[in-house]
């Protein structure tokens, strides 16, 4: 905006443009889905999603259960194919690009069930995906022991998301909160410029759910961040713009506030309660 | 109790007993033609090679190949024709039947990496078939039935009939294999194929391209079953159809099973133990090695699921952990808050 007002200045007769075309300068987004279906034989997980996600803000993504929301985060990074639309990231055409080349273009995620692996230790996780950003595993002439470069960095991660003291311990044996924990280290290792978090706070106690909250706050300055959440706590500490989806579909979509004052959201949820 | 000391004395597996295990590797391979018959001493190192090798796709990726016999079987061919071809030293035959296993491997990987599970194993005993299939037709090549007779010894002109001095000219490339398999295993590409068999999807998701990973691989351990293919068949002096069969494929994937995969001491062990038990078997004239090592196999499959070295290694490292673990409590005698705020 600075920068858009300043050139306004300079060629003040453009003002009256550069205000018109605010907006589409606005939507210049870092993540834009258009027409984005998945079906699974018949089923529609996820039909004609629209969703821009501007560059510096949260977005949470909710609604009920079966709303469509992991499949989008399936969809959003990789994981599945879609049936029909598009995925850019920054202005990048990436539908149908396989998961790893979507991580290498700055994207992270989060699982929703924790998806680690079971008998290496913390260390080694956070070793791996600072690895996997430096993109060095293909180094297989010399000695493992020089990921100890790394442990410094990683044991920062490790501290930042309240798994400090804890780094010879194998995931395996992690409570579940802690393995929530513990992904949430790992997709910020990335450094990824998008950041997609399925449900971060899912299964903490109330401390950890304060931590994980000041911890996004924090990581947020130089990135942008995509949620999905049932925590509507979370939600409204957190997000900038939200996304309502309900049977696959964008039910509603603006800021926290209007969102929830939205009588079609309220009908979605109470609904889905009484029934 | 020895479990207990052995913790407690090298506090787990520490780099002195890593040393000392080394060491008496080491003295083991080079004494095992004084304690054994030079031939089968041959067999074994030859297997415990192709077993390691095998154990870098089974053990370390997760990735149960049921037709490795086409690269130990390939490179034996290979390694026999160009041995009577070239007057070389054998050596280079060996390499040019390990280039042979791993061009062949390259799009064969390609071609099966994408499958998983006992999807990826047909696939790979398929494409096992398929080489048998030509080994057997191409006659004038492979010699069928016959197989390929007559493959000679050539070592810068010294007289290596003797299968005793073979054993030690042939030593140093099963070492050499050996070391390359070590050095993989315990690089930072390492870290990233056991990434790979604990958890694909999310090795893809840390940015890893797992499929270029798993056929990188796959040609690496088919170069190595071919280093122990082509010694084995210079050993033998002959390249038979039984180095194709899918029985060798089976009987590899056995050692690893039962020394324990996942480990490279393992399938080493895993190959003494099934060569020696084959040649006990054959020499007292009994008929029966497939029903012996399948009872064998059964019984490691329900009692050690590790395998033999894998359920030592995990004894002793369990010890020393709950050693530690007390050691640690005796020195924080004042609880610490309670962990447990996880929901």
């Amino acid at each position: 905006m600075v920068a858009l007002c300043r050139r306004s200045v300079a060629i003040p007769s453009l003002i009256a443009v550069m205000s018109a075309t605010e907006s589409s300068a606005d939507t210049d987004p870092v993540l834009r889905t258009s027409g984005l279906s998945k079906e699974f034989s018949g089923f529609h997980a996820v039909s004609d999603v629209d969703l821009g996600v501007a560059p510096g803000t949260v977005h949470a993504l909710v609604g009920p259960n079966g709303a469509g929301k992991t499949t989008l985060f399936n969809l959003l990074t990789g994981f599945l194919k879609p049936t029909s639309g598009t995925i850019t990231i920054e202005g990048h055409d990436v539908t149908g690009m396989r998961p790893e080349q979507i991580a290498q273009r700055g994207v992270a995620r989060s699982f929703q069930i924790a998806s680690l692996f079971e008998e290496l230790t913390l260390a080694e996780h956070v070793e791996l995906a600072l690895q996997g950003r430096d993109g060095t595993g293909y180094r297989f002439w010399r000695s493992d022991k020089r990921l100890r470069r790394y442990a410094a960095e990683a044991g920062d991660l490790l501290d930042q998301v309240g798994l400090g003291g804890m780094a010879s311990t194998p995931a395996g044996s992690l409570a579940y909160g802690q393995k929530r924990a513990l992904e949430l280290a790992l997709a910020l290792a990335l450094s990824p410029k998008l950041l997609l978090l399925d449900e971060p706070t899912a299964g903490m106690g109330v401390e950890d759910v304060a931590r994980t909250i000041e911890l996004i706050k924090r990581v947020r300055a130089d990135r942008t961040i995509v949620l999905v959440e049932h925590n509507m706590k979370v939600v409204g500490d957190l997000a900038d713009r939200v996304t309502v989806l309900q049977f696959g579909k964008v039910l509603a979509e603006g800021g926290y506030q209007e969102v929830r004052d939205n009588p079609d959201v309220i009908t979605a949820y109470l609904g889905e309660a009484v029934a | 109790m020895i479990l207990t000391r052995l913790a407690k004395l090298t506090n787990g597996w520490s780099p002195v007993l890593r040393i000392g295990l080394l060491v008496v590797g080491l003295v083991l391979a080079l004494g095992l033609p004084w304690l054994i018959y030079p031939p089968v001493a041959l067999d074994i190192t030859a297997w415990a090679l192709f077993a390691v090798a095998l154990d870098l796709l089974l053990g370390y990726t997760g990735m149960l190949s049921f037709g490795h016999a086409a690269f130990w079987g390939s490179s034996a061919y290979a390694t026999g024709l160009i041995a009577k071809q070239v007057g070389l030293p054998f050596y280079f035959a060996v390499l040019g039947g390990a280039l042979v296993a791993a061009a062949l491997a390259l799009p064969i990987a390609m071609l099966c990496v994408r499958r998983s599970g006992i999807y990826f194993a047909m696939v790979t005993l398929a494409f096992a078939q398929m080489i048998y299939f030509i080994a057997n037709q191409w006659r004038s090549v492979t010699g069928g039935e016959n197989g390929l007779q007559g493959v000679p010894r050539r070592f810068f002109g010294i007289d290596l009939t003797d299968s005793f001095y073979f054993y030690y000219a042939a030593l140093p490339l099963i070492l050499l294999g050996l070391l390359v398999a070590w050095r993989v295993v315990h690089s930072p590409f390492g870290r990233v194929m056991v990434a790979i068999r604990e958890n694909q999807a999310r090795a893809r998701a840390l940015g890893y391209p797992v499929d270029r990973y798993k056929v990188q691989v796959f040609v690496l351990s088919a170069f190595l079953a071919g280093i122990a293919g082509g010694v084995y068949a210079v050993g033998h002096g002959f390249a038979s159809l039984q180095e194709v069969y899918w029985t060798t494929s089976g009987k590899v994937v056995v050692m690893n099973i039962l020394g324990g995969m996942g480990t490279l001491w393992g399938p080493v062990l895993g190959a003494g133990i099934i060569v020696l038990l084959e040649d006990y078997l054959a020499t007292a004239g009994i008929d029966a090695v497939g029903l012996v090592t399948g009872v064998i196999f059964v019984v490691t499959v329900l009692l050690f699921r590790r395998g033999i070295w894998g359920t030592v290694r995990h004894l002793v490292r369990s010890r020393a952990r709950d050693r530690n673990s007390d050691r640690a409590e005796a020195e924080e005698p004042e609880s610490r808050p309670a962990p447990a705020r996880q929901g």
